[in-house]
């Protein structure tokens, strides 16, 4: 084991066999590391992000701004608006005299009158939780004089984690939930939460829902409109992806309006085909939708499977490391990785907590090393230690993964092919041979020495004929 | 998604609307990262680094590591002491680095945290260990840009380091070094600087110096601290130089007249040499500077540029370009444009100050007195003023993608950030080399675009 940061050592643990370690996470990590986790903006910020048709107002200096523009991948099959990047850009003079009179207020009415989005999210920035701007009375008033609502986000940076900033957003979606008209809805009808469109899932998604005869009132959030939101609450269960991120709305949907919901991971073929017959069985009063989901699922599964079991026989005995925001998403891909071969010797998350831990090791092979909040040194260490063939993660990981010789698979914000689903479930397949396999990795210093091509020339000029 | 733009161009005090800069501490930290064995380090939210580190990675391809001093509310109400005192015992005992780079951030400066006194209480605690380094320059978000942090901690590192030894006025001169700010510019820019002043023969000490840290070449291993950077030793002699060469009036001028202050170092402010006639001025002030000759080399690779735009200019001839980007590098390239003869016809930077107006108005008196120059604009403003009068050319960075799709115009990418192509990571912009390379760029895009778009009976063959 490589020397951990003080405060860490119960942060990383290996398996082996036996009872689940308890880890120590979900807590703040420690200063002066180098954490790759984000702020409570940063949370919250990404989870409103691909509501397409509404006005997204960042109300703090220019970077926070900068740094979340158009960056998430999230799709929208109509309005843009949220992939410009508004904001109140204070100066110091705001600072000193408070920004939200003059700046936020002018700067909403503006872009409202111009644009016409169904609603308004302004993201309090690190400086606005100090400066003491009253964002809240700010939005209440332009929401009475342009009639549409107006959400201030409690996304201070310093207020917490990005957990934090998933409860923030939650909290403003919920301002809106309940507000639409309910009428027309079918007794057959989900909610997906926690899913973002990231590269087009949603329509895959979508896709197979109105197969089975079930009506996708609101995905939230991707590709979702406003409209949809506001109706949510007349959905008859909610079905939550990113758990880390939207358990809270389930939770408060659940409370006030009684509808239920279950966890669901749409990554890999079991769990999706899963996530379809939980929905199928919640509806006992339509059989019908059952016998749909397996005919779909058989459908489905027989048009990929050929394919994967090309590339499970070339990835085979490869080994993977994984390291990503919320867990529940490495117990997706530890089964889809096992499904073409792969074998998982690395896993670790920013966000994990207790109980996610504790399954994950049960899950995990004897051996496997599992960290929580990591850092660089770290997952450069026990990548090479396990001499791991696949890196999957996201942007501040990919640059190490391939500094060592290894390839890698973004399963964050830069994904570029869907991989939900079952055509997901393919691309993924894909997309991991591609890089596993790429040529590139003969030439890496880790792997010269195996595959090295004869360096004599390929062709002698006979001294003599 | 930009099809929403309006033509009419109204005052905009309240709003910004897809800027054209970022804020400072990203900059601190980039310049920090040129330092050997360095750790640069955020003293704030613990998103201020993920963000800086996940922006700067997506720009070089390269790992970026940094500190973060992880404020909570706790530390936002009583102060930054004990985040800063525990992330500095922190980073000596796990990292190790030679330096730790310490940058504010809009929360830190709010609350007053006072890092000198934090850096001097940790050096009495014995907590910053023998032989370590600790510099830090105040960043605030809501001051200025990315360019301005730049500049700030390369003024912190001559604070901080540079040293005047007490040698001679004989001994310096027989000494003969050269110190060079290069200003914000990418590893492959660096590199190309360090060729031209090795070609010339001339002793130099470089600061900050990122390549050989974000540039790195594929072995095997990740090592938190590159072989490359300024050394400590190296930026300390700054101090004992014959002169200083600072490019860029925003990024490096502040850290020349600093050091001009400290250490009674005389300093040539220049602007970065893109182009002719910057390039040309650089080679001169390094000549004197050094005493040395230029060798033929540079004279040949000059005649080469000189060459290649003579073949091309009528191509260049009058066309219009909208340039969008950081200051002096917006500053540098307009005087390339004219040399060109190109018109820039709306020329923008996101950073304020004036002297970019004044700067750019300047250059083109003459050449294009109808330009529109604006400093503290945003992308937003660039494309209105486009929609209203088109241009043949945008160069501006990743973000000015957008406009160039929607209006379907020629666009080079250019400064930072590039998020979304390979090339400057790799081939410089600077120097004669550089020119050479910006105007493939220009003159691909012109052309690519005119046969793609030209009628049938126009398209040519030969060019």
């Amino acid at each position: 084991m490589i020397e951990l940061l003080p405060g860490r050592a119960r942060q990383v643990v290996q398996t082996d066999g036996g009872r689940p370690a308890e880890m120590a996470c979900d807590k703040a990590s420690v200063a002066g590391s180098v954490s790759q986790r984000a702020c409570v903006f940063c949370g919250s910020r990404v989870v409103l992000y691909p509501i397409a048709d509404a006005l997204h107002i960042v109300h703090g200096p220019i970077g926070c701004a900068a740094y979340t523009w158009d960056i998430r991948g999230a799709l929208s099959s109509g309005p843009q608006l949220h992939r410009n990047s508004f904001s109140t850009d204070l100066q110091e003079l705001d600072v000193i005299f408070g920004g939200e009179k003059k700046k936020l207020e002018a700067a909403l009415l503006e872009l409202i009158a111009h644009h016409s989005p169904k609603a308004a999210f302004v993201y309090s920035t690190c400086i606005v939780g100090l400066i003491g701007d009253d964002v809240s009375a700010v939005c209440r008033r332009v929401s009475e004089r342009t009639g549409i609502p107006v959400m201030g986000v409690h996304s201070e940076g310093f207020k917490g984690t990005k957990k934090d900033g998933y409860r923030a957003a939650c909290d403003a979606l919920y301002k809106l939930v309940g507000t639409g008209d309910t009428s027309g809805i079918s007794p057959f009808s989900i909610n997906i939460l926690g899913e973002f469109n990231l590269a087009g899932e949603t329509w895959v998604l979508r896709d197979y829902y109105k197969r089975l005869g079930i009506e996708v009132v609101a995905c939230i959030t991707g590709d979702s409109r406003i409209e949809d939101i506001r109706r949510a609450h007349g959905a008859k269960l909610n079905l939550v992806q990113c758990s880390g991120s939207m358990t809270s709305l389930a939770k408060m949907m659940e409370r006030d309006y009684g509808i239920p919901f279950k966890r669901v991971s749409y990554f890999g073929i079991e769990d999706m085909s899963a996530a379809l017959y939980d929905a199928a069985k919640h509806f006992t009063g339509a059989p019908e939708i059952l016998r749909r989901a397996q005919e779909l699922v058989r459908e489905e599964v027989a048009r990929i499977y050929p394919e994967l079991l090309r590339y499970k026989e070339k990835l085979k005995g490869k080994k993977a490391a994984i390291y990503v925001g919320g867990l529940f998403k490495a117990f997706s891909l530890m089964r889809a990785l096992r499904l073409i071969g792969m074998e998982t010797a690395v896993v670790g998350s920013q966000t994990g907590d207790k109980e996610d831990y504790k399954q994950l090791q049960e899950m995990a092979d004897p051996g496997t090393i599992i960290v929580d909040d990591s850092n660089p040194l770290e997952l450069a260490k026990f990548c090479l230690e396990k001499d791991v063939d696949l890196f999957i993660g996201g942007v501040k990981e990919r640059p190490i993964a391939y500094k060592l010789g290894i390839g890698f698979c973004d399963h964050n914000h830069e994904r570029k092919e869907p991989l939900a689903g079952y055509v997901g479930m393919l691309n993924f397949a894909r997309e991991v041979y591609a890089s596993v396999a790429s040529p590139v990795w003969q030439f890496a210093p880790r792997r010269a020495n195996r595959t090295a091509a004869p360096l004599e020339p390929v062709g002698l000029r006979p001294a003599a004929v | 998604m930009l099809d929403g733009t309006t033509t009419e161009i109204k005052p905009r005090e309240a709003l910004r609307i897809n800027p054209a800069k970022t804020c400072q501490p990203i900059g601190a930290m980039y310049a920090a990262l040129g330092i050997n064995g360095c750790m640069p380090h955020s003293h704030g939210s613990q998103g201020c680094c993920a963000y800086h580190r996940s922006h700067l990675t997506r720009h070089f391809k390269e790992p970026v590591v940094a500190t973060s001093s992880s404020f909570t509310e706790g530390a936002s109400v009583f102060g930054g002491l004990a985040n800063m005192t525990q992330a500095l015992s922190n980073i000596f005992t796990i990292y190790n680095p030679k330096v730790v780079a310490v940058h504010t951030t809009c929360l830190s400066e709010v609350i007053g945290d006072d890092i000198p006194m934090m850096i001097k209480k940790a050096t009495e605690e014995g907590i910053i260990p023998e032989g370590k380094v600790v510099i830090h320059a105040n960043t605030p978000s809501f001051v200025g840009s990315h360019v301005t942090g730049f500049a700030n901690m390369v003024t912190g590192m001559v604070k901080y380091l540079s040293e005047s030894s007490g040698k001679t006025e004989p001994q310096l001169k027989a000494d003969a070094q050269l110190n060079l700010i290069p200003g914000f510019i990418d590893p492959a820019d660096m590199r190309e600087l360090k060729r031209i002043v090795h070609e010339m023969g001339v002793k130099t000490v470089m600061f900050p110096d990122t390549s050989g840290v974000l540039d790195l070449p594929q072995d095997g291993r990740y090592r938190m601290f590159p072989s490359g950077g300024a050394t400590v030793a190296a930026i300390k002699s700054a101090g004992d130089s014959v002169g200083t060469i600072a490019l860029g009036h925003f990024a490096s001028h502040p850290a020349a007249t600093e050091l001009d202050e400290k250490c009674n170092v005389p300093c040539a402010l220049l602007e970065l040499p893109y182009g002719l006639t910057n390039t040309d001025r650089l080679i001169h002030a390094i000549r004197n500077h050094g005493g040395v000759e230029v060798p033929s080399s540079l004279g040949e690779e000059r005649g080469r540029l000189l060459d290649a735009i003579s073949d091309m200019h009528q191509y260049f001839h009058g066309k219009r370009v909208a340039i969008a980007g950081d200051p002096d590098h917006v500053i540098a390239l307009t005087q390339f444009l004219v040399e060109l003869d190109m018109k820039p016809a709306y020329v923008i930077t996101g950073s304020p100050g004036n002297h970019f107006e004044n700067r750019v108005k300047e250059l083109l008196v003459d050449h294009a007195p109808n330009a529109v120059v604006l400093q503290n604009s945003d992308l937003f403003a660039l494309h209105q003023w486009i929609k209203n009068e088109p241009v043949d050319l945008i160069i501006g960075n990743t973000y000015s993608k957008y406009i160039s799709r929607v209006e379907n115009i020629p666009f080079v990418r250019f400064g930072f950030p590039v998020l979304d192509r390979m090339g400057h990571r790799y081939f410089p912009s600077v120097g004669y080399m550089g020119a050479l390379r910006l105007m493939e760029k220009i003159n691909d895009a012109l052309l690519d675009h005119q046969d793609r778009e030209c009628p049938e009976e126009n398209f040519e063959l030969v060019q």
